[in-house]
């Protein structure tokens, strides 16, 4: 039986890399969105930049889930290279579009799916002579096609259409054209199939947008005034997000002059280099990697911790170890995240769910770096970086001010403060600094990475050297109270079993939840947001007996941190891994956890 | 690195200068360097130049890297705030210290192991940036700290104190400079005062990337027979292009170009340099014929010290960027973050 659904399907494009395929799959994924469907939409991109299979994957969903279902129920399959794997991929009673131009045998269909074609390069070349506009109207052909089958009002892709090409306007008829013949076509050959868009108001007054562009947005509103950084996948479009942004924001009105520095260094170790100087000299300063990069950054981010200099890190994680998987998302750089560098050290991780928090913590990570003088790790993943979601709009209170941390002036100075700069006069850990020209007689010290005393004073005797190591973890102590509170969403009813995930697990996770609760299974969840983890973190796992640790790497390592940095017995920490590199689905995390709750668990101790 | 404090007591006879600082406003602590090791007649030039230059020392910022010459921060300019970084990425801070102030003067203390090996790419890229700094490096062509190995900056077919012969090429760090467009390049020698104050000094009011290399016999491990960087080896090969001496302010233009013995270079901020010539025909304006000239001198076997090439009117990397003048540091809250309107604004540019 054909799949009939209305506002909840999976369209999955099939692509060839550099097509121009992009652009006509945002069209269709905006259309949806402007229809007041909530629409969650995914690239699967290869590390390249012509020719290479590329996939677009759009859950429409009427409820409003946002993360990735599982599954494909109409595949557009533009791509000869993986027909075989994308027509396998389609579920049973599902449906494939494809272009119809060429004949293709039976052997390459299946019999439980509908198969509907459009000779589409047939079109092209009549309509069409030059090759690029044959391949360009190609795309937005078959967003005509869909629009018909899938029932998408024509005027809400017009709309778009002029709206994309308002620069340009007079691109707008020739697409338009293009978008009827399409709609034509399909209106003359082919049926509605038995998914369908239907007009909805479930989007609200949610913005569409990328979590690297967010965060980029909270780096100008938090302050941050200096970026040094050096291009890498998937956090590139970070730093070019906040030269935009800065470009529209930051200019001064007078003079045009610019109240921002970008600077595009010569690798990760200048970048955070010149975060760290910036820092030093009380600027607001970040940089934005991914986990190679972070790699290369560990000595400097060793110095901002030791020597108390404020920075802040996006880490826009990637498929690791090594080069890995450059355009693929994981969770797997939290444990070289959170002890980055020799010695010991410990660094304040905060973990946003999606783009509106990667907005909020943006921002916050600059106050938290000034007020506890270390490295504030984003971390951020390619799934929520690098695609737009569908989020809250972001919110600014004005009457917020930047908190530049403790930071003893010239009139201090002048008036008699005792300034030590390893001293601890609050009890919190956190001492005072000066900026680099405050006065000219008191206030100056030389900073290094090199023990030394509370008054920077050089110095290798142990016991001065441990005073300042244990202060050290009173202030990560004091960082507790300071970073985003873990959120907890409690099942309907009792039970003893909770499950703790972070990032962008969050959508996959709200819809697993429901579908859990719906098959009489009920769970506690507890959404992490931060290291160090404040205590109501070890709270959760002491009220359930056993505890789901949900991540998107594949050796557990938020699990790791939980054992470690709370002495939990890891029996109660049930490891549920996806790391695929393809962001995790709602209906992994439902088939696991219902068969761990149904089944014993074993003991790891035990084995 | 030291804990030791010179005692402050000065004597009546010492000369205030302009802002009624003493010389001994401008020291640090006492030196835990080899007793006459170049470093710290380096260290004693900078004390010299600030002073004479009536920089306000808390208005300086002394950055360096690691190794012997990246300890001598801590021992001039007691009241300046200073920075010892790790090894080899001095350039980078110093660069990120300068974007967040550019109302500091940046004067970056390495040495040839930390700025020609580990941390040439640094190197470079600051200089390539036209960062505004004072970039010496303390040459001595060997690992100090580490007790007497090879530098990339050592000679080849020189000896180390062990008596092994270094087969690698010599990395010239000036000539390295001029190639990568710093707008200020100059060479001196640790035990040659006079030429070296005046450099510092000149290097100091350049807007731009002012590099030095100063050649600083290590005592320990690289001033014996066989080594091309003892004091009595650079003081028989060494080729002195020009004698300078700096003027803050400027000077009526009359008496200028007197050819082939005194060329006046005027800076972009009124300073002039007087430079005594003492090469023919050198050109300190002409970078492609200052390279021409090193690369000539260098074949037979001299070492040309002086200013070698210069930019009056060089830019910095503030002026690439476009920044405001004030201070990035000194942005508040209402020059930063631009408010919850306009956030509605770019919420609705986003559905």
């Amino acid at each position: 039986m054909p799949i009939t659904a209305v506002n909840d399907f999976v369209v999955k494009f099939a692509n060839v890399n550099g097509s121009g395929s992009a652009s006509a799959n945002g069209l269709f994924v905006k259309s949806i969105l402007r229809t007041g469907v909530a629409v969650a939409a995914r690239n699967i991109f290869p590390s390249n930049i012509q020719g290479l299979p590329t996939w677009y994957e759009v859950r429409v969903s009427g409820e409003g889930w946002l993360g990735r279902r599982g599954g494909v129920d109409l595949m557009v399959a533009m791509n000869p290279q993986t027909w075989d794997r994308d027509v396998a991929e389609i579920e049973p009673g599902g449906y494939l579009f494809y272009d119809s131009t060429r004949s293709m045998p039976p052997s390459k269909f299946r019999d439980d799916i509908t198969v509907i074609g459009a000779p589409l390069q047939q079109i092209c070349n009549t309509a069409y002579t030059d090759p690029r506009q044959r391949q360009l109207f190609k795309n937005i052909i078959y967003v005509g096609v869909l629009a018909y089958i899938l029932g998408i009002e024509n005027e809400v892709i017009e709309t778009l259409l002029a709206e994309e090409f308002a620069r340009k306007p007079k691109l707008i008829p020739a697409n338009i054209e293009a978008f009827h013949m399409g709609v034509e076509y399909a209106r003359e050959h082919l049926a509605p199939i038995g998914l369908q868009v239907r007009r909805a108001d479930a989007v609200g007054d949610r913005i569409f947008v990328e979590g690297n562009n967010a965060a980029a947005l909270g780096a100008v509103y938090g302050g941050a005034t200096v970026c040094a950084w050096y291009p890498i996948t998937p956090s590139t479009s970070l730093a070019e997000g906040f030269t935009d942004w800065c470009q529209k924001l930051r200019m001064d009105g007078e003079s045009g002059e610019a109240k921002y520095a970008i600077v595009q260094a010569e690798d990760e170790i200048a970048s955070i280099g010149m975060v760290v100087g910036a820092g030093w000299n009380g600027a607001r300063a970040f940089t934005c990697t991914s986990g190679p990069g972070v790699s290369l950054m560990q000595e400097f981010i060793g110095l901002s911790y030791f020597a108390e200099i404020p920075a802040v890190i996006f880490d826009v994680q990637r498929g690791g170890p090594s080069t890995g998987m450059p355009t693929r998302t994981q969770q797997s750089d939290i444990l070289s995240a959170a002890y980055a560098s020799h010695g010991d050290t410990k660094h304040v991780l905060l973990l946003p769910r999606d783009p509106g928090e990667c907005f909020e913590f943006g921002a916050q990570a600059f106050d938290l770096a000034d007020r506890l003088q270390t490295t504030v790790f984003v971390m951020l993943d390619l799934d929520m970086g690098m695609n737009e979601w569908l989020t809250e709009p972001f919110k600014w209170d004005d009457a917020k001010t930047l908190d530049r941390g403790k930071v003893m002036t010239a009139e201090m100075l002048e008036a008699g403060a005792d300034f030590g700069r390893y001293l601890d006069v609050d009890g919190d850990g956190v001492p005072f600094r000066t900026y680099p020209g405050t006065h000219p007689s008191k206030g100056a010290y030389f900073t290094r990475g090199t023990s030394r005393d509370r008054y920077a004073r050089y110095s290798e005797e142990g016991a001065v050297y441990v005073d300042n190591m244990e202060r050290l973890l009173k202030k990560f102590e004091t960082a507790k109270a300071l970073v985003p509170q873990p959120i907890e969403a409690k099942a309907s009813k009792p039970t003893r079993f909770g499950v703790i995930h972070y990032g962008s697990t969050g959508p996959a996770m709200d819809e697993a939840m429901a579908t859990l609760e719906a098959q009489g299974l009920y769970v506690d969840a507890l959404r992490v947001r931060a290291f160090p983890f404040p205590g109501e973190v070890f709270d959760f796992i002491e009220r359930h007996d056993l505890v789901f640790v949900i991540e998107q790497n594949r050796d557990a390592q938020l699990r790791t941190l939980l054992m470690t940095e709370g002495g939990v017995d890891p029996a109660r920490l049930v490891k549920i891994l996806h790391y695929e590199g393809a962001p995790i689905t709602a209906r992994f995390i439902t088939r696991e956890i219902s068969t761990l709750m149904g089944a014993p668990v074993q003991s790891e101790m035990a084995q | 690195m030291t804990y030791i404090a010179k005692p402050k007591f000065a004597h009546p006879s010492l000369q205030p200068n302009k802002l009624g600082f003493t010389r001994r406003d401008y020291e640090g602590r006492v030196s835990t360097l080899c007793a006459g090791c170049g470093h710290d007649s380096i260290s004693a030039a900078i004390i010299q130049a600030a002073f004479e230059l009536d920089i306000e020392p808390h208005r300086l910022a002394k950055l360096s890297g690691i190794g012997c010459s990246s300890k001598t921060p801590d021992y001039f300019l007691g009241a300046s705030h200073g920075f010892n970084t790790v090894h080899g990425r001095m350039p980078s801070v110093l660069t990120g210290a300068n974007l967040a102030n550019r109302d500091l003067v940046y004067l970056g203390v390495s040495g040839d192991g930390d700025s020609a090996s580990i941390g040439l790419g640094q190197f470079a890229h600051s200089i390539r940036r036209g960062v505004n700094m004072t970039y010496i490096v303390e040459n001595n062509g060997v690992y100090g700290l580490t007790k007497g190995q090879f530098s990339a900056t050592s000679d080849r077919g020189s000896k180390s104190k062990k008596g092994v012969v270094n087969h690698d090429s010599a990395i010239d760090m000036v000539s390295l400079a001029l190639q990568l467009g710093a707008t200020f390049v100059a060479r001196s020698f640790s035990g040659d005062k006079e030429q070296l104050v005046p450099l510092i000094k000149a290097a100091l009011r350049h807007k731009g990337a002012a590099f030095i290399d100063t050649i600083s016999p290590c005592i320990a491990f690289n001033n014996h027979a066989g080594s091309t960087k003892s004091f009595d080896w650079v003081r028989e090969h060494n080729e002195a292009v020009n004698r300078l001496d700096m003027m803050v302010g400027r000077a009526p233009i009359t008496a200028q170009y007197a050819p082939g013995e005194m060329v006046q270079v005027h800076q972009h901020d009124g300073t002039v340099l007087n430079l005594r010539k003492l090469a023919a025909n050198y050109d300190p304006t002409d970078r492609v014929k200052a390279m021409h000239f090193l690369q000539e001198r260098q074949a037979a076997g001299e070492v040309v010290t002086g200013l070698l090439y210069v930019d009056p009117q060089a830019e910095d990397l503030h002026d690439s960027l476009g920044t405001v003048a004030t201070p990035l540091n000194a942005l508040g809250t209402a020059e930063l973050t631009p408010g919850a309107a306009a956030l509605d604004k770019i919420n609705a540019s986003l559905r």
